[in-house]
């Protein structure tokens, strides 16, 4: 018996022909990965880990250790704080809006009509638009002047006169929080609707033939079905949410009057405009932490929902 | 489920399909039209979805004064670049990690899908350093390297969930042929995963397309600046052009929307496979 016979047995490295043995071309497949997540991912974090600890700026030239206190500096910083309460708040509501209203639309696409194949591209346009290109949009859709929002709810009545949308510190964050519905609600409607789809339609009919209603099947079918994805769903939306950067960048600049200002915009602000990278850093890093923390709260959740439902 | 509907839920359910189609289409048509619209007439108070009369001024100014071509063409040598390079170091990575019994494959799967949730505001400081070092800022390099790691993870996620959906009888049948293991990837396993790789080197291409913030702090001219970094800086100082912004807006969006719109059913697939199967 050569070794060929025992090829099948795991563990051993098996042969292709006299070449390399396969673990030897695992790795060698599997490097330019590693090395392009470790350059571009890895090492950044770390470093960026490293800045927040000294006084790293490209202005004064200093880049020499300084323990704690740009974390000291960082608790008392108002503006930090603010930026803070902004993110929570955009990911909060976004997240909340976009998975409720993605659900009533993947409950939609659920059905069988004429047409669904058009919808469901449609849907994809809002997706795939650049986000500095739905900013723009937005912009404009909500202009103080000359915007078609303020034009419609001027003829409906429901507005006495135009209103400043994101010119103003009222009503900034929500124009902000619509673009962001806007763009991410269908997908996240895509997902829900595979999720939707894996719900067998037996124990539909089943309930269906024990006259439940269309509500009652919804609530305690389909919802409890859906729980997993709806959760793994809202979580990829919340990190996306919380990192938020372009959509208020290029809408708001974090203007009026900070009003808009987020960890990512303030964090670019601090390392791009004052070159304080020790500092931007800093900002950055208590936002990577507060990040892991949501993900590791929403995964302790999940697996909790998952154990209780087994 | 057809017959079980009252005429009432049907009404429902259109009106719901209308709303979803003019909810995503809506703003955009709204956009494309403002292109060809004059701006007296957008200032003029009673806006209208038909350009009247039509123009392509905005057009005009988009690529004459603001040198749109140069900012598309930067993207396209990006974009394209970071597709091809995606598709080449995922692909590798899919392929080991789905064939060649590596230990641990799903915590190192784990790992790669993990880095893309790192916010990438925390990288883009040391990236900055390190590419001021080595003097790559306004290179089309630094923003290569740095797309074919963000591109990646989602990449090489959905590679390898199609790779594990390819029968291992091939494998088996391709060794007793004696095929060595960069032949089994390259004539067996990828000619088999066309489709597949269509749509990750799509969503490649996408991502590398529509991508801000990086391309704001790694570039300081028009030479090296793609489109989305073009766009943002469109706004006057004492004015906002929307017609010229719409208008370079449709220029970037509608070949991105007609590429969506034929891939559609195989984006639709490999997105879920990449954000949401565990």
């Amino acid at each position: 018996m050569t070794a060929a016979a025992t090829v099948s047995g795991i563990g051993r490295p098996r042969r292709f022909g006299k070449a390399l043995p396969v673990s030897l071309w695992a790795l060698l497949l599997l490097t330019p990965a590693f090395v392009s997540l470790a350059s571009v991912s890895f090492y950044p974090i770390i470093n960026g880990l490293y800045l927040s600890f000294t006084n790293t700026s490209l202005i004064t030239q200093e880049n020499e250790f300084s323990g704690f206190s740009n974390y000291v500096q960082l608790w008392g910083d108002a503006q930090f704080w603010n930026a803070w309460w902004h993110t929570m708040w955009f990911t909060t509501a976004s997240t909340i809006l976009e998975t409720v209203i993605g659900l009533g639309m993947a409950l939609i696409l659920c059905e069988a009509f004429k047409g669904r194949g058009l919808v469901r591209a449609a849907m994809l346009v809002p997706w795939a638009m650049p986000t500095v290109v739905t900013s723009k949009m937005f912009g404009w859709l909500f202009d103080g002047q000359n915007g078609i929002i303020n034009y419609i709810l001027l003829h409906a009545g429901l507005i006495d006169q135009n209103v400043n949308w994101y010119g103003s510190p009222d009503t900034a964050m929500t124009t902000i929080i619509i673009a962001d519905v806007w763009k991410t609600t269908p997908f996240m409607a895509l997902l829900l609707l595979t999720g939707l789809q894996t719900v067998p339609n037996s124990l539909i009919e089943a309930a269906r033939m024990d006259g439940a209603k269309g509500w009652t099947t919804f609530w305690y079918i389909r919802l409890p079905l859906l729980m997993p994805t709806l959760l793994i769903a809202g979580l990829f939306r919340a990190l996306d949410a919380f990192r938020v950067f372009d959509l208020v960048y290029v809408l708001t600049g974090g203007g009026p009057a900070d009003s808009t200002e987020t960890l990512s915009t303030l964090s670019y602000k601090v390392l791009f405009s004052t070159l304080q990278f020790g500092y931007g850093s800093a900002v950055s890093t208590a936002m990577f932490v507060t990040e892991g923390i949501i993900a590791l709260a929403f995964c302790l959740y999940l697996i909790r929902q998952i154990r209780r439902a087994q | 489920m057809n017959d079980t509907r009252s005429p009432l839920q049907t009404i429902a359910i259109y009106l719901g399909a209308l709303l979803i189609l003019i909810w995503s289409g809506g703003p955009f048509i709204w956009q494309f039209s403002t292109s060809f619209q004059l701006d007296k007439a957008l200032t003029s108070g009673s806006p209208s979805l038909i350009p009247a009369p039509f123009t392509l001024e905005h057009y005009y100014n988009a690529f004459i004064e603001k040198q749109l071509h140069r900012y598309v063409w930067n993207s396209l040598v990006v974009s394209l670049a970071t597709t091809f390079l995606c598709l080449f170091v995922g692909s590798l990575a899919a392929f080991a990690l789905s064939r060649l019994n590596v230990k641990g494959r799903f915590g190192i799967l784990m790992i790669i899908l993990s880095v893309s949730m790192f916010p990438q505001i925390a990288l883009v400081g040391p990236l900055y350093l390190v590419a001021t070092n080595l003097g790559l800022l306004d290179t089309y390099t630094a923003l290569i390297i740095t797309y074919l790691a963000l591109g990646l993870p989602l990449v090489t996620w959905v590679l390898f969930g199609y790779f594990e959906t390819l029968p291992r009888e091939i494998d088996e049948a391709a060794r007793m042929d004696g095929v060595s293991v960069p032949g089994l990837l390259w004539h067996i396993i990828l000619p088999m995963s066309l489709p597949s790789l269509v749509t990750t080197g799509l969503l490649a291409f996408i991502t590398a397309w529509n991508e801000f913030l990086f391309a704001l702090a790694f570039t300081s001219n028009i030479d090296r600046q793609t489109i989305p970094v073009g766009i943002a800086n469109f706004t006057n100082l004492y004015y906002v052009p929307w017609g010229d912004i719409a208008a370079a807006s449709a220029v970037v969006t509608v070949p991105l929307i007609i590429l969506v719109l034929f891939f559609q059913r195989h984006i639709i697939e490999g997105l879920t496979q990449g954000g949401i199967k565990e």
